[in-house]
């Protein structure tokens, strides 16, 4: 049986309905298409699917999409605003934070969850901030130079 | 001409699409009528195959077909192909998916397909197998035992081959010599690659042309297309093609031809519909191919004056099941012949013995034999150090093959390019104050702290070549790279290249080579990689080859090109061909800089062809097939600074520092990336990773919250410098740089923490080095 659900995504209202059972980052890959959202792992250790669900970052694979009922989501493809890149975007770009990109946008927008709570985080704060967030080619070394400078442009910008 | 991208940091031009969603991922992709397959996989490690039941699972509403293996045998299917062999190796038979007995937990047994994955997943769990299970083995040196279970009836000792190298004779009268000798036992243990993306494959059949497209998660989409349409499916080359999009990484586990992209292959013909199956992580775990799982014993001799004279090594490397795609060449000519390291040694013996167990199969895995070969040769080197009173650097540089000495003739066959490995050495030392540190390591050991300085000094293989020396020494391929280049009419450039890219950043570093050969502005090349149906041909990217054998094969086309547009331009400029001079991008005649053509000019008449030479051709493309003359030899320092907290056993690490040579650096942000990902491996595996099987070959490890991966908060900033020898025989003058960081890591960090362990008599524990080993052993030393 499939039940109606409501989501704003990306400021774009979709209204679909869905099987109980399905996840939200299937909902936001299969059903609506925004692919930019990754699956990485079964048991929500990856992160590769965080999205910001009204404004916090969460696990799209640990929430049904009818959870996300009436629910504000930022996915990867609406976080860049009128073409402009974010700072977090622009940082890991500048600091070669990433390599095959996969794990990129669960990362960047755990960093996104992060400078709202932290805006002037330390290395130490950025490491155990992304601790839920598994890259597996760049050895965080340079993702954490990519929050830091998108902190610091942040900071500059506010 | 002047150099203007070569060597420089510049930002990927891959990036913006990652950063905003926009990759093209396979499992991002979706075709009109698209079907789901979900693997029925064995719980057993082996079992006799009794019956299976499709019924249930073909009542459930949305289920398309149910497939096993006697039906894609019965279909004329064959065996996954082995792409190398050794003389007397053992070869059973490995089909997509089993048909009479299972031989490792996660073999496929069958297939369902569906109309969503739901679903499928579903009815995967209706399909019934009747299993009579059999006693398993997961251990090499089990396996091996008189009366352990046999995993195939062509080798009921278990034994796959027995090689050998070096010589045996010369080394035991080395060994009888020696002044004092040391021994090391050791396990290099079983290591699960975990690229982020996991595996997935779609398949398309179109009945009107008899064609196939695959897309699948690949690092090498023509050896893929040759193995799966030659050797399984029985499809002409020519009507299947494959194409790997953005690929989330590899580090090895995405080279090799694996079941189910076979099957998806398959059933998209049968049912008529395209399908996809996407791995779910667990499956990843046991159906990618593993790394590593050797168990070593090791004897270096060394003479009165501190030199060694002579090095012993045997090992039992276990290949798993089955023999997956290189699974022989990796510890036999991976791994043995990088047993001299960087030093002169007259003497190297070294046999292996490749096992098969019940578990999932092993292959190269990032770095690929010469980790092993490393973490052998440094830590024997260490303990030798120790043993002998002597400073490890100062051991070391004692045994260094001296600069001069280039090229170098190991005695297990190959022949070292260049190098000057003290000059790493001694910059590692610089940066991190080594006579300093050592110092305030005897000061805070006196206060209770316990730090620990860790050196490994690697020797690396990459681009493994010439085709006809690897052929003769078992593969079945050859391994040299392509290229094409098509110049536009406009000027513009495209290059078709054989190499891969998943993360490496080929799309900018190659860019920046052909932008300067051709003197154009690289946003005018675009390269282009991963479709069989665009890319002539090409043997993909692995073992660090894309720079040196990828690029080299680009220049060799750059070189073609430019020949061809110099008649043509020297036609234009009525000149002759040999006065014409190519210079930033413009033709002219020698002496007379203000009178030339553009190179975009000169394109525009190659396609013209109405003011043009007589003789000539008209278009400007070319395409080269560049086989290497010899492998290339990074090398380099790393020096690896932890804390053991003696109470917990944990290990932190303080500082890693990092001299690499690679050659000639393209662009030092990517290659100071690879390093950094390569570290994070490498300490991965001395400290955190590790797959563990159960007496019955239950792979316990088998999840990521199971199999531990190194998260931001376990690793430090790294502290990165080069030297810069350059490869003598490639037209780049570039080595490779993307295994280097795994290859150094496991042993700077192994060794850093026995230092740290030293004043507990500690000599040696295997990895990973968990707290809890490491308190027990503190435990038990302190005990006795």
């Amino acid at each position: 049986m499939k039940v109606p659900v409501t989501v704003t995504v990306n400021g774009q209202v979709y209204q679909r309905e869905v099987e109980p059972r399905m996840l939200l980052v299937h909902f936001l890959r299969d059903v609506l298409g925004l692919t930019g959202t990754h699956v990485g792992c079964d048991t929500s250790q990856c992160g590769a699917c965080v999205v910001l669900m009204d404004g916090k970052a969460v696990k799209s694979c640990t929430v049904f999409a009818v959870q996300a009922d009436g629910s504000q989501i930022t996915t990867i493809e609406g976080l860049a605003r009128d073409d402009q890149l974010h700072p977090l975007q622009e940082g890991f770009w500048e600091m070669h934070g990433l390599q095959c990109g996969f794990c990129t946008p669960g990362m960047i927008l755990s960093a996104y969850d992060l400078l709202q709570r932290n805006p002037n985080p330390t290395d130490e704060e950025i490491r155990h901030a992304l601790e839920g967030n598994y890259c597996r080619c760049t050895g965080y070394h340079n993702i954490v130079r990519a929050v830091r400078y998108a902190a610091e442009k942040l900071r500059v910008q506010a | 001409m002047a150099t203007r991208y070569f060597g420089v940091a510049m930002k990927r031009r891959e990036d913006p699409r990652f950063i905003t969603g926009r990759g093209t991922y396979v499992d991002d992709l979706t075709l009109p009528g698209l079907v789901y397959a979900a693997m029925v996989r064995s719980p057993h490690a082996h079992a006799r195959i009794q019956a299976i039941h499709k019924e249930k699972a073909l009542k459930h509403p949305g289920v398309i077909a149910v497939f096993t293996g006697k039906d894609m045998v019965d279909s004329g299917v064959k065996s996954l192909p082995c792409g190398w062999l050794l003389p007397g190796m053992k070869l059973p038979p490995h089909y997509p998916m089993a048909v009479d007995k299972v031989r490792h937990v996660g073999e496929i047994v069958a297939v369902v397909i569906a109309e969503d994955r739901y679903t499928a997943e579903d009815a995967a769990r209706l399909v019934e197998v009747e299993y009579e299970v059999l006693p398993a083995v997961a251990d090499g040196a089990k396996a091996l035992q008189p009366g352990a279970p046999a995993v195939h009836d062509e080798a009921p000792d278990n034994v796959c081959f027995r090689w050998s190298i070096g010589d045996k004779e010369k080394t035991e009268e080395a060994f009888r010599r020696a002044h004092k000798t040391v021994k090391l036992e050791l396990v290099n243990q079983r290591l699960i690659p975990n690229a982020i993306e996991p595996r997935a494959a779609m398949a398309q059949y179109n009945p009107a042309t008899d064609e196939y497209t695959l897309w699948v998660t690949s690092q090498n989409p023509h050896v893929h297309r040759l193995l799966m349409a030659a050797f399984v499916l029985g499809i002409p080359e020519h009507k299947l093609r494959v194409i790997s999009p953005d690929v989330g990484g590899g580090f090895g586990s995405k080279i090799f031809l694996y079941p189910e992209e076979t099957i998806v292959t398959w059933a998209a013909r049968q049912v008529g519909r395209p399908v996809k199956w996407t791995a779910r992580r667990m499956e990843s775990f046991v159906s990618d191919a593993h790394g590593r799982d050797h168990i070593t014993e090791a004897e270096l001799a060394v003479d009165e004056k501190g030199k060694v004279l002579g090095m012993r090594v045997k090992t039992i490397a276990n290949l798993g099941a089955y023999l997956s795609t290189f699974a022989p060449a990796i510890p036999t000519y991976l791994y043995g012949t990088l047993l001299s390291g960087q030093y002169e040694i007259p003497t190297i013996y070294c046999e292996v013995t490749g096992v098969f167990t019940h578990t999932t199969p092993v292959d190269a895995y990032r770095g690929a034999g010469r980790p092993e070969a490393t973490y052998v040769v440094e830590r024997l080197m260490d303990i030798a150090a120790r043993e002998l009173g002597e400073d490890p650097a100062e051991f070391r540089r004692k045994n260094f093959i001296p600069p001069d000495k280039f090229p170098y003739q190991t005695p297990v066959a190959l022949q070292y390019d260049s190098g000057n490995y003290e000059g790493a050495l001694n910059k590692a030392l610089e940066i991190i104050h080594y006579k300093e540190l050592r110092r305030q390591q005897e000061e805070l050991r006196k206060q209770g702290r316990y730090i620990g300085i860790g050196l490994s000094c690697y020797i690396e293989a990459c681009g493994i070549a010439p085709s006809q020396v690897v052929g003769s020494l078992g593969a079945q391929a050859g391994l040299w790279e392509s290229a094409l280049v098509r110049v536009h009419p406009t000027g513009k450039v495209t290059v078709y290249t054989g190499s891969h890219t998943h993360g490496q950043g080929h799309e900018t570093a190659f860019a920046q080579i052909v932008a300067d050969e051709l003197g154009i502005p690289i946003e005018d090349v675009e390269i282009v990689h991963g479709d069989t149906g665009s890319v002539p041909f090409g043997m993909g990217t692995y073992g660090s080859r894309s720079a040196p054998v990828g690029g080299s094969a680009i220049v060799l086309s750059l070189q073609k090109i430019k020949e061809k547009a110099r008649k043509i331009a020297a036609h234009l400029l009525e000149a002759a061909e040999e006065d014409v001079v190519f210079e930033d991008g413009k033709f002219y005649v020698k002496g007379v800089p203000d009178r030339f053509k553009t190179f975009q000019e000169v394109a525009l008449q190659a396609y013209l062809a109405h003011n043009y030479p007589p003789g000539l051709e008209p278009g400007l493309e070319a395409s080269s097939f560049y086989d290497p003359k010899n492998f290339t030899f990074p090398f380099g320092t790393h020096i690896c600074v932890v804390e053991v907290d003696p109470e917990t056993g944990k290990v932190k690490i303080l500082r890693y520092v990092a001299v690499d040579d690679a050659g000639r650096i393209i662009n030092p942000l990517i290659a100071e990336g690879q390093v950094h990902g390569g570290i994070a491996q490498g300490v991965g595996q001395a400290l955190l990773e590790g797959a563990v099987y159960d007496e019955n070959a239950q792979l316990l490890s088998a999840s990521m919250l199971d199999y531990a991966l190194p998260r931001a908060d376990d690793l430090p900033s790294f502290e990165i410098d080069h030297t810069v020898t350059p490869c003598p025989h490639n037209p780049l003058g570039v080595k490779g740089i993307g295994e280097t960081g795994t290859i150094a890591a496991t042993a700077a960090v192994v060794n850093a923490v026995m230092d740290a362990l030293a004043p507990f008599g500690i000599r040696h524990i295997d990895m990973p080095l968990t707290p809890e080993k490491i308190w027990r052993a503190i435990r038990e030393a302190r005990a006795a």
